[in-house]
This record gives C-alpha cells, structure tokens and sequence, in this order.
C-alpha cells in the first residue's frame, strides 16, 4: 500500500518524524494550556516573535538561526509576560489581554522589518517559518548519520519538555487546579505557571522555526481538548494526547499525499493536513467519548427519559386501580396524561408487557403482580417525599407534586425507610392520600 | 508575585525602548551613499504642506484609506465591546483565521466551474459561509461538550487554518485561475484601498452599528446574565449568533482592507482601552467607538505621513498606545488611580489601627479588669482627662499589632498632623479629638466582637481578627443595629470580650494586680 503511494521512508519518514516530534512536544505541554484556559497562547506567541526575529536580524545583521531563535524565545517569554502582567493588574480579560499583546508586538515587528526590508530580503512568509516539507533536506551529521536537523531540533525540545511534565508532574497538577493550594502547600505555583510558559514560547518557536507555525498552533490545542473529552484523569489525559498526536502527525502526512489524488491533485500541504486530521481525530472524540461525548449523552439522556416514562406508566395504572378496582386503562388515554409522544409510548409498553410488568388485553393496560409491586415502591415514594417535603423542608401542599415526581424515580428502599422514619411513619400524604405499605 | 511584576515591567520597558529606536532613529541622511546599507532606518520628516495635505484629506487615495480605516475602528470598537463583555475577545482572532477555506473554496469552485475566480463577491461569500460554520462549530463546542470558550476557539482557528492552507496549495495547481495573492485576501493592504472597498466598509460599519444600537438592551443583558435573558424569554441561541454575525460582518469586511493582524487589533484594544474608563455598557460601547475611530484615524494618516510606515501597523501601535495610556490613567480601573485608593485605605485603616490601640492601652491602666462601665457616668474610674493625657510608648504600640516600626512612625506623624494624637519623646498621647474618634472605633470593634460570640457561636478567641477586618467599613446605621441586638446604650462602652495583650511591664507598670494577663490571641 505504501508502495502504491509512492511513499519514501528516508523522505517521508523524515517528514512524519518531525511532525509527530512537534507534535508531542506541543501536546505535553497543550494538555496544561488547556487546562488553565490559556489555549490560545501558542497562536499568540507565534505571531507575536516578530519583533524578536527582526530585531536579532536588526543587530546581528545576519540571518543565522541562533540569534534569531534567541530574539524570538525572548519575545515569546515576554507575550507569556506581558500577557498575565496586564490580566493581572490591569483585571483585563485573559484572552483580551493576549489579543492586546501580540497584536501590538507584531505590528512592532512588522514596522521593524519594514524598515530593513528596502535592502534585503525579509519576507516574514519564508525567513520565520519555516516548512515541513523541506525538513529531509537541511541535514546535520550526528554520530556519523545525517539526520534532518529539525528532527535533532525537536527531538531535544521533546525529551525537554518530557522532563519537566515528569519531575514537575505533582506540582504541574496542583497548580493548573487549584494555585491556591499549591501556594499553600509550599512551592511557588507562580513559578511554575512561569517555567511552562517559557518552555512553552522555547516550544513554539523551535516549532515553527524547523516545521511551521500552522501545526504548533494546532498541536497545542487539539490533541490536548480530544483526550480532555475521553478521560478524567490527567496523567491518561497527558498519554492520550500524546498518542493522539502522533496519529494527528501520520495521518495527517497520509492524506496530504493521499487525499488530493482523489480529485486528481497532487499532494498538498502535510502542517495543514495534520492539522485537519488533528480536528477529524477531535470531531470523533467529540462524538464518541464514552462518557463527555455527545452521543453517549443523547444516548443516555434518552434511556433515562425511557426508564421515567415506563416509571410514569406503571404509577399511573397503580393510581387507577386504586381509585376504583377493575378500571381498565387505553394506550390512548396514557398519552395526554404523561406528554409522551405516540412511538416511544407504543415502544415502551411493549418493552413493559415483554418483561410482565404491564398486562395488555387486546386494547386495555392492567397491571400484573410483578408491575404492581413496583408501581407501588413508585407511589410509596412519590408519598413519602410529599411527606418530609411538608413536614421538614416546610414547603406548601400544593408545590410539593413536581418535586416528588422527580425524586420518585432515584429513591431506594433504603432512604424510603429513612424517609418514612423521618415523617413519623405516617400512613397519609399530605393531599390525604393513602402512603402504601412497602409489604403489603 | 513582586518579582514577575518587576521582571514584566522590565518587559514593557524593553519594548518601549526598542519602538522609539527604531521609529525615531532619523538622522537626517548625511552621506547619501550609506543610505543603502542595511542600517539606514531613517524615516524623513514630512514638510508642513505634507501635513496639511494628509490631515485635512485632501489626496483622494488618502481621504478613502483614512475614512475607511476611521469607521472600520468604529464599528470594529462597538462590536468589540460586546465581545469583550461576552468573554469573546479573541473571537476575532479565530474567525480571521476560519475564513481561509472559504477562500480558497469558493476560488476553487469558481474556476471549476470556468468563472472570474477572484471576484470579490465570490471570495466574500466564501469567507462569510466558512465564518459562519466556524462560529457554529466554537458555539456546538462550547455547549455540547465540557471545553471552554478559549480551547473552543483555538480548535476552530487552527483546524480551519489548517484546512484553508492545503485547500491554498491545491489551488495553486490548477490551470485554469491564477491562484498568487490569494493569501493577500485576509492578510489585507490597507494603502491600496479603494473608493469600492471604502464604500464597502462603510456600508458594513453603518449596518453592524444599526444592528448593535437595535439590539443594545438584548445584547447587554445577554453579555451579563445568560441565564436571566433567556428566562425573560429572550432567544439567547439567536442574540448569540446576531452577536457572532455583527463580528464576522465586521472582520470579512475589515480583512481584505487592513488585514488579519489590525482586525483583531481594532476588535479587541479598544473596548479594552475603554473598559478603564467606564463601568457603564452603553458608554464603553460609544467610547471604544471613539477610541477605534481616532485610533484607525491617527493611524492611517501617520502612515499617509511616512510613507515607510505600514498603515496597518501603525493603526496598531496608536490603538496599543491608547491602552497604555488607559491601562495606567483610567478613572475607573486604571492602574495608577488603583494604587493611590489602596496606599489611602491602607493609611486610614493604619491610623485607625493605631488610635484604638493606644486608647485600649490607656484604658487598660486607667481601668484595670472593670467589667462594663459607662463613659459617661463613671468619670471617676476612668477620668477623661486622665486617658488623654496618658502617654503611651512606641515600644508598647509596636507590640501590640504585627507592624513594622517604620509604619507605625508614619500612622503615628499622620496622626500627629490631623491633630488626633500628640508625639513627642518616643510616647503618644491621645488628643481630645482622638480620643472621641478611638471611642468610637473601640465601640464598633467590640459591638462586632460580641456580635460574632452571640449570634455567629464564634469562639471568643477568635473575634478579634474578624472585628479587626470590618471596623474600618461599619456604617452608623449597623452600628445602630448592633446595639439594638446586643441591647447596648449608645454611650455604653462595653468591654472587650478578650483579653488585650499589654507586654508584662507595661502592664505591672500601669495596674500592679493585672500584669499577668499578657499574650492570650
């Protein structure tokens, strides 16, 4: 298949490893940024290095790497700065403190280029970022192989950032929760909301510089929000974003060589397609997450509505034999007195009459033993909670109906004992209707 | 806290001094050869007819960028309020970015299908259509899954961006259209504006700030209390989205004239900027009108003025100026008006500190362990004459309370001034004025003490620490409620429910039989 393609692995291959490098390296330190809302800071940080690339330029007068990596984790860490300066004593907004940062120091940047760029040639498209599908080709020699020299770059950048989630991970975690606490307990949260800044501005810029501001802005977030939505524990929230940005990272390359041949186009860009993948990956962890995901919600909200509807059934029919014996009960008669529509009504009684909860004679719904045995935990409930409701939480007669009506449903033998203890162990509800015994 | 506060000021300082350095580095050009090395940053001083000509807009080119650029900050800084108050302010930010797949979309589809690729009305729709599904999709985020608004918004800037850009690269390889300068449409080139994009904007600015001065009631109530907007039956769902709408207008209108960077600036610094100066909805919203008005205004023509300058850069650094200015000037929330309200609270509640103190110890020699006794009727225990003229050292004061002896000097010389107390040879003495005003808060911190013991079951213990904290702010009508509460006539003084630390020889100086009761709380 990868033949097909017309894929190389000491091109390709290059390419997917710096990519899924920048990744991980943005992902570690994402999942915090999410975590403290500060998620737009990487896209922040990569328009605001301007003036640092520009004025490293400026002195050096020279476009070698070094100062101009320097002068641009140099700005970054002042975005980061200037960023929680402002929100701090000026009480401005977070994200509007960013936007009034790095829009200031870019125009700052933009208005520094613009001064030299008479004389040379400084187009910020191609001097500050740079692109991954170049990164094969600019080869540095380690240890007698040629390895791409982003790759080297953000390897280290990668094992850095490792190192400080791993020895910092207690105080990383207390801090992005709670700071107070962290303070409390002994260490400087301060200190370190300022140490994952700067790794995060060092990240950021060795990024965009080897690979592409695009991806970074990109990796920060999104693996970091997908795996915020399947899990509940940091430590697994950390691994799977890392695992998700590693498959942002291949997939992503897959498909810029992959996708536009579909349409007869030949590949497109890889940073873009990562991040398209990332936001795919995202779109179905949005959708599926077993617990925060949108379906398993819909799902479980339906169930839930189901499970009260065929409560609401199986009362209902008890309240009718107890208002006279032998009263028999139509589905259509069911259908104004609980809101339920015609199809979940018809669906639920089936379900009911499968499990010998509700007997059906042709048209008519009666209850069996089985059914009535429930139904009257439900009533007993329902008359319990009206109960302590008047007498202890001191609410009127005629407003105590709804609230009963949905602590019906959550009530187990156990706080119906409780309950019944706690009013006396009356056998009237408050409208005079009889409590039923739990044994009759 | 001091130390990142100390290292961000070095920051902003850093920053300003690069700006003027490179702005301002105008020596007139000496020797015309060196002009063309790297270094020449020069910028020429434009003469007085320049000045005349781009201030009273006498150039077409410059009269269309300036009014262009002047109600695009207005109705950029209207919009921008109610963002800024809906927490949104980097909504800008992420719609700009959005916008590209729309763009590089609809050039596709148009020159698939054998049209003009680049007409404007295409490219428009493009970005308008992609605008609105990315603000459909930050809104589906933010209310369907647990994420915030910020990771919302990231997740749709970088996604659609991405997306924009290998959409961009694919347009590069048709035949049919010419795909170059397609970026340019949302990095935008403000000087070359056009009397169509300026009647563009204008048309847009006139219509968004409609829409705003329309829905002002709705949009203010929705910024503020969600929750209450729609239980008073307003469509919260469709005022969010009027709001997102008024913003994407603004932004696709904004972009392809000045540009990604100066549309977020102009959204969201000046209601910032304004937001120091007002706590009121509507005139943060007129002011951060005025301010992005002025603010594209000043821009534009500087630039007009050196013609080296990037008008939309420039726009930018006169919005930021504005909000340094703001942030430190502001008379509602400004840094500096900020600091001045504390260093005052803080001497006030020094001195009060410091009448109570000195009068607790006069009475404590004066009164010894008398349980409650009433100012007036027993002059003979406790001889008014005899406290105000009782001195009592600085040492003991410096005791009393956990504060430095440089602070207690200064209360006290403060104290001195107004003529409260009286300080001379290392001791205090209360005045007839000062004894009257530290009667008066000794009452408030013991009426508060006892409140807490009978009606908050506060342990006595602790009383005198919550007391400490509220007898600055107690009105005269709580005051009066306390007493009715704790049935204390109006001139009773009561007396303190806690023992009050006097170190050992002052006390067996004072009252040889109560020295002992040193150092309870």
């Amino acid at each position: 298949m990868l033949a097909a393609i017309n894929w190389m692995w000491n091109f390709d291959g290059w390419i997917v490893l710096a990519g899924a490098l920048c990744a991980v390296a943005s992902s570690l330190l994402g999942c915090f940024l999410v975590l403290r809302r500060m998620s737009l800071l990487g896209d922040a940080i990569s328009h605001a290095v301007l003036p640092g690339l520009a004025a490293a330029f400026l002195i050096t007068e020279s476009r070698s790497s070094l100062p101009m990596f320097i002068g641009a984790v140099v700005v970054g860490i002042l975005t980061a700065l200037l960023t929680e300066w402002i929100r701090g004593t000026g009480h401005v907004d977070e994200g509007a403190s960013m936007g009034v940062v790095f829009t200031s120091l870019f125009a700052l940047g933009l208005i520094m280029i613009v001064q030299a760029a008479d004389h040379v040639d400084l187009d910020p498209g191609c001097v500050l970022y740079g692109s991954i599908e170049t990164t094969p080709l600019d080869t540095i020699p380690v240890l007698g192989w040629f390895i791409p020299r982003a790759v080297v770059t953000l390897g280290v950048v990668c094992l850095i950032n490792a190192a400080f989630v791993l020895f910092f991970f207690k105080e990383l975690r207390i801090s992005s929760f709670d700071p107070a606490l962290a303070t409390t307990s002994g260490f400087n949260a301060r200190l370190i909301h300022y140490l994952l800044m700067i790794l995060v501005a060092v990240t950021a810029v060795a990024s965009f510089e080897s690979v592409g501001n695009i991806l970074v802005v990109a990796m920060f977030i999104v693996p970091p929000a997908a795996a915020y939505l399947l899990t509940d524990r940091l430590a697994v929230m950390i691994g799977l974003s890392v695992v998700l940005a590693v498959c942002a990272a291949v997939f992503g390359h897959l498909g810029a060589i992959v996708v536009p041949g579909w349409f007869g186009f030949r590949s497109t860009t890889t940073a873009g397609m990562m991040a398209v993948a990332a936001g795919l990956i995202f779109l179905l962890a949005m959708t599926f997450a077993p617990r925060h995901g949108v379906m398993m919600k819909v799902i479980r909200r339906r169930v839930l509505a189901w499970t009260i509807l065929a409560d609401d059934i199986l009362a209902f029919l008890y309240r009718r034999e107890e208002q006279g014996t032998g009263l028999r009960v139509t589905a259509d008669e069911l259908k104004p007195a609980l809101f339920a529509s015609g199809i979940s009504l018809q669906a639920i009684l089936w379900r009911l009459s499968q499990l010998r909860l509700v007997s059906r004679e042709r048209a008519l719904l009666g209850l069996t033993d089985k059914g009535r045995e429930r139904a009257r935990e439900l009533v007993r409930s329902h008359r319990l909670w009206e109960q302590y409701l008047v007498s202890h939480a001191g609410l009127e007669a005629d407003r105590i109906h709804d609230k009963a009506e949905r602590l019906e449903h959550f009530t187990d033998i156990g706080l119906r004992e409780q309950l019944q203890e706690a009013t006396d162990s009356t056998n009237v509800d408050p409208h005079g209707a009889p409590i039923p015994p739990e044994h009759p | 806290m001091i130390a990142g506060r100390s290292i961000a000021c070095a920051a902003i300082l850093f920053v300003v001094s690069i700006a003027p350095a490179s702005l301002t580095a105008q020596q007139p050009p000496v020797n015309r050869s060196t002009s063309d090395s790297l270094t020449d940053r020069s910028i020429e001083w434009p003469s007085l007819e320049q000045w005349t000509r781009v201030l009273f807009l006498k150039d077409y080119n410059t009269r269309m960028v300036v009014f262009g650029t002047t109600l695009l900050g207005c109705a950029a800084g209207m919009v921008g309020s109610f963002a800024l108050l809906r927490r949104r302010a980097l909504m800008g930010d992420a719609l700009s970015h959005a916008t590209l797949p729309g763009i590089a979309a609809a050039f596709l589809f148009a020159t698939t299908w054998g049209l003009d690729g680049k007409s404007l009305w295409f490219l428009l729709t493009g970005a308008t259509a992609s605008g609105m599904l990315g603000v459909g999709s930050i809104l589906a985020i933010r209310n369907l899954t647990r994420l915030k608004e910020d990771a919302a918004m990231g997740i749709v800037l970088s996604v659609f961006f991405g997306a924009g850009v290998a959409l961009l690269s694919i347009t590069q390889q048709l035949s049919g259209g010419n795909a170059a300068g397609l970026e340019g449409f949302i990095f935008g080139k403000t000087a070359s504006m056009g009397f169509h994009d300026a009647m563009l904007i204008g048309t847009a600015a006139v219509i968004s700030i409609g829409v705003c001065l329309l829905l002002f009631k709705e949009l203010t109530l929705v910024c503020f209390d969600e929750g209450f907007a729609g239980s008073r039956g307003m469509p919260v769902g469709f005022l969010d989205f009027c709001l997102m709408a008024l913003i994407i207008v603004v932004t696709i209108v904004g972009l392809q004239a000045v540009g990604l960077i100066l549309m977020i600036a102009l959204l969201v610094i000046p209601p910032s900027a304004a937001r120091f100066w007002t706590e009121s909805t509507w005139k943060l919203f007129v002011l951060s009108g005025i301010v992005g008005a002025v603010c594209g205004y000043i821009g534009a023509a500087a630039s007009a003025l050196f013609y080296k300058l990037p008008s939309g850069a420039m726009i930018v650094l006169v919005c930021a100026t504005f909000f340094m200015i703001s942030l430190v000037f502001g008379t509602r929330r400004g840094v500096l008006l900020r600091t001045v309200r504390r260093w005052m609270v803080n001497r006030n509640v020094d001195r009060q500190h410091l009448l109570r103190a000195v009068f607790e110890m006069v009475e404590k020699k004066g009164a010894g362990h008398q349980d409650n006794y009433d100012w007036h009727e027993s002059r003979g225990v406790l001889d008014e004459n005899d406290l105000v003229g009782r001195p009592v050292a600085v040492s003991e004061l410096l005791n009393r309370r956990s504060w430095s002896r440089w602070r207690l000097l200064r209360a006290i010389h403060g104290a001195d001034r107004a003529g409260l107390v009286d300080y001379d040879l290392d001791s205090v003495r209360l005045h007839r004025r000062g004894l009257i005003e530290a009667i008066r808060l000794t009452r408030q911190h013991r009426l508060w003490e006892l409140y807490l013991i009978q009606y908050a079951e506060v342990a006595t213990s602790k009383v005198d620490r919550d007391a400490d904290a509220i007898e600055h702010i107690l009105e005269p009508e709580i005051v009066a409620e306390l007493e009715l509460l704790l049935e204390k006539r109006s001139v009773e003084m009561p007396a303190s429910p806690h023992r009050i630390v006097v170190s050992e020889t002052v006390a067996a100086a004072g009252h040889p039989n109560g020295g002992t009761d040193a150092g309870s709380h």
